[in-house]
């Protein structure tokens, strides 16, 4: 029997985007949401529940176009080409973030607030260059004004996307005020992400007939159905949770990113770039993949383990902004 | 070489060479934090728990500078150098993707724990986080190593069907010069960290001459620099040697060798003159390269005339002679600190130590455009030219992102370095 091996790495490197998507997505979504909320105590608090973790979601970016560079090399140079601009502005967006994070916690007064607005910068630029990738990704990075436009708009849902996440996430970890202003918060995450959703969904079989083809193909259609109508009910479970508990809601919002991500496998595999490059076209020499795969199957047991671990270590409340050390 | 090359090959240079000083940093200073954090668990002396938070702040700080600019990195290899991927993907690829498996997870996970887990965790694990964390820098350091030494000695690949695949990952790994270069770099970074320890520390003496904390880390650093600073000339001279076995037209140039002779003179200051082929303004030492570089003063020397491609002379010329010459600076005042501390502290010296605080960025600098620039023309010593795996983004495009990028780590850089005087100016009182 002979394995698929560029079959698994699409799986791998989506797992990997979806995981990044998610854990990236909630710090960036608490980096945006800082800039709508003028307590100064409430954005410690606020940072200090991403802390032990933004580095390490940040890892599963540099995993996801690991996988990409390792398994489907022309890819990654043709994909990350067409992207550059995008690329660059989302790298200063995570630099920017990355380093105010650090810097915020050593400065004083007036600094602190400077950092804290960097911070916040960066995540809104960070978030929307993602977007705006995804989009040029779907359009098979064409030239244009439309394409340029659907991708705007991607940008723009995925900023909601990922506010959506930071405020469950902020309900899932801070009490008190701030735990109701982030229920709030997700609320309009929530309007917005239905809002960007619905567009989104309009706008791309427009876009791409490839996906055209995928989705509006009767009776399959009916069956496809299934997962709008999941996300739907997902979304509706994370409002109505809202009120009653700390826990589900963010449950409620990881459904949404995995039903959206399904529906989006869906529309573009096996494509690496939309229309021209599949998987098998782009993967690497087997020698390099098989090598890839033992120390992935050896490694990945560990890596989610203690990834666990630590989410373990500071599950629970956040206690207001204590900085390391 | 036409414009995009250029500009590719620029913004690569200040994007790597931004990266590169963090993790010559982080490296040796994990490894010197987690002995601070030993150091309390054993004794718990509050002092020692002082130095660790201190210490630690420094640590995060330079980590988190070092991540940022190591996504754009990965993200480089990709839109300015196309080519390379496309060629040596198969065996660069895999080593990259090793990095982040083995070493990158490890790190940023068991750095929140470190960081921000004190409270949370028991003493055992905190102090296996801050063990884990050190550990994981290095393993990170040895795939980058592979990985760069196999671009300057390339070993173990074959090609099948017009792709270049591994014969042996063993080979490609454990390269002829792997051994060497990681050595090199691991002293580098124990060495650059203790500089910058004894040099902050040095800084708060000078504000609070009291500080006792700061005259303990003073004298830890300067004893480890001067135990390291040895060992690096030593491993620096293999390395050396190793390279002109390898590489001879890169030592040829770095020593502005150009005719091929026996008992080769060495130049010891000088200004390549490449159209001339000569050196002018040269102060050379009969003999002198024959000896250092083949330890027999009688030994021939293969001149660049040899070389139908060879490194451009200056820039190599140059950066080695900064690299010695400050190595050798680093040397005397790590032995006459270590010295005059046994007994002292007096103020000349703890301005020196101040004033060589971030020397070992300079000197890892201008080792690493010994190194890279050395390799020129290639990108993959005798397998890929650099200029074959340009493309992709068009120069407009590189030089739009190429300011920004410029504008972005001038503001970073000076940020880190003000946030880190100004840390140390307090201490860890």
């Amino acid at each position: 029997m002979t394995i698929d091996l560029p079959l698994i790495f699409a799986a791998l490197m989506g797992v990997a985007i979806l995981a990044y998507v998610v854990l990236d997505g909630y710090d960036l979504g608490v980096g945006m949401l800082m800039l709508w909320d003028s307590e100064r105590e409430e954005h410690d608090v606020m940072i200090a529940s991403i802390g032990p973790f933004w580095d390490a979601n940040e890892t599963w970016l540099v995993l996801g176009v690991g996988l990409l560079l390792v398994a489907f090399p022309v890819a990654h140079g043709v994909v990350l080409g067409a992207l550059y601009l995008p690329v660059a502005a989302m790298l200063v967006g995570l630099m920017a973030r990355g380093v105010a994070f650090e810097l915020r916690i050593k400065a004083e007064g007036w600094h602190r607030e400077l950092w804290n607005w960097l911070f916040s910068a960066g995540s809104y630029l960070a978030s929307f260059s993602q977007g705006l990738m995804l989009g040029r990704f779907i359009t098979g990075f064409e030239p244009g004004f439309l394409p340029w436009g659907f991708a705007a708009l991607t940008g723009v849902a995925l900023c909601g996307g990922y506010m959506l996440l930071g405020a469950t996430w902020l309900v899932l970890r801070t009490e008190g005020a701030l735990r109701e202003k982030s229920a709030v918060w997700a609320r309009w995450g929530l309007a917005w992400v239905a809002l960007a959703v619905a567009l989104v969904s309009i706008a791309t079989p427009l876009a791409s007939e490839t996906v055209r083809e995928r989705w509006f193909d009767f009776p399959r259609t009916l069956y496809l159905m299934i997962l709008p109508a999941l996300t739907l009910a997902a979304g509706a479970f994370t409002w109505v949770s809202l009120k009653k508990s700390d826990t589900l809601p963010f449950a409620g919002a990881v459904t949404i990113y995995v039903l959206a991500f399904a529906g989006l496998a869906y529309s573009l595999f096996p494509y690496v770039v939309m229309d021209s490059l599949t998987i098998w076209d782009a993967a690497a020499h087997p020698s390099a993949l098989n090598f890839m795969l033992v120390g992935t199957a050896i490694v990945l047991p560990f890596l989610l383990g203690y990834t666990f671990y630590a989410y373990r270590i500071f599950r629970g409340k956040v206690k207001g902004g204590s900085p390391y050390g | 070489m036409d414009d995009t090359l250029l500009i590719a090959r620029a913004q690569f240079g200040l994007n790597i060479a931004f990266h590169i000083l963090f993790p010559t940093l982080t490296i040796g200073l994990a490894w010197l934090v987690a002995y601070f954090r030993i150091q309390y668990e054993r004794t718990r002396d509050p002092a020692w728990l002082a130095t660790y938070k201190l210490w630690v702040k420094v640590f995060a700080l330079s980590f988190a500078m070092g991540v940022v600019s190591g996504i754009t990195m990965s993200f480089q290899f990709g839109t300015n150098w196309p080519g390379y991927m496309a060629s040596v993907g198969n065996i660069a690829g895999p080593l990259l993707a090793y990095e982040v498996l083995t070493a990158f997870f490890l790190e940023a996970t068991f750095l929140g724990v470190m960081l921000f887990g004190m409270d949370r965790v028991s003493g055992r694990v905190h102090v296996a986080s801050a063990l884990i964390v050190a550990a994981g820098t290095t393993l990170s350091a040895f795939w980058i190593l592979a990985l760069n030494s196999w671009m300057q000695t390339p070993a173990g690949h074959i090609e099948v069907d017009g792709e270049l695949i591994a014969g042996s990952w063993w080979a490609v790994i454990f390269n002829p010069s792997f051994p060497y270069r990681f050595t090199h770099m691991l002293l580098a970074t124990g060495i650059t960290a203790s500089f910058v320890v004894a040099g902050l520390s040095a800084w708060r003496l000078l504000k609070a001459p009291g500080d006792a904390a700061a005259n303990k880390t003073l004298r830890f650093g300067a004893h480890i620099a001067a135990v390291l600073m040895p060992l690096q000339v030593f491993v620096g001279d293999l390395h050396g040697l190793n390279t002109l076995e390898h590489q001879p037209a890169k030592i040829a140039a770095l020593e502005a060798i150009w005719k091929t002779e026996r008992g080769a003179p060495l130049t010891l200051v000088g200004i390549p003159n490449e159209e001339e082929k000569r050196t002018d303004y040269a102060i050379m030492l009969p003999k002198g390269a024959s000896l250092i570089l083949a330890h027999d003063a009688n030994a021939e020397l293969k001149g660049l005339e040899e070389f139908e491609e060879h490194p451009p002379v200056a820039p190599v010329f140059f950066a080695f002679r900064i690299m010695v010459g400050m190595g050798v600076l680093m040397l005397a005042l790590s032995w006459v600190g270590t010295f005059v501390l046994r007994t002292k502290t007096p103020r000349w010296l703890l301005w020196a130590f101040a004033s060589f605080t971030f020397s070992g960025w300079v000197a890892t600098l201008a080792g690493w455009m010994v190194t890279e620039i050395g390799r020129q023309p290639w990108l993959v010593q005798g397998v890929l030219l650099t200029a074959d795996a340009v493309g992709g983004a068009t120069g407009a495009e590189l030089g739009a992102s190429l300011t920004a990028y410029v504008a972005t780590y001038a503001v970073l850089l000076l940020s880190y370095m003000v946030t880190l005087t100004h840390l140390a100016g307090k201490g860890s009182a």
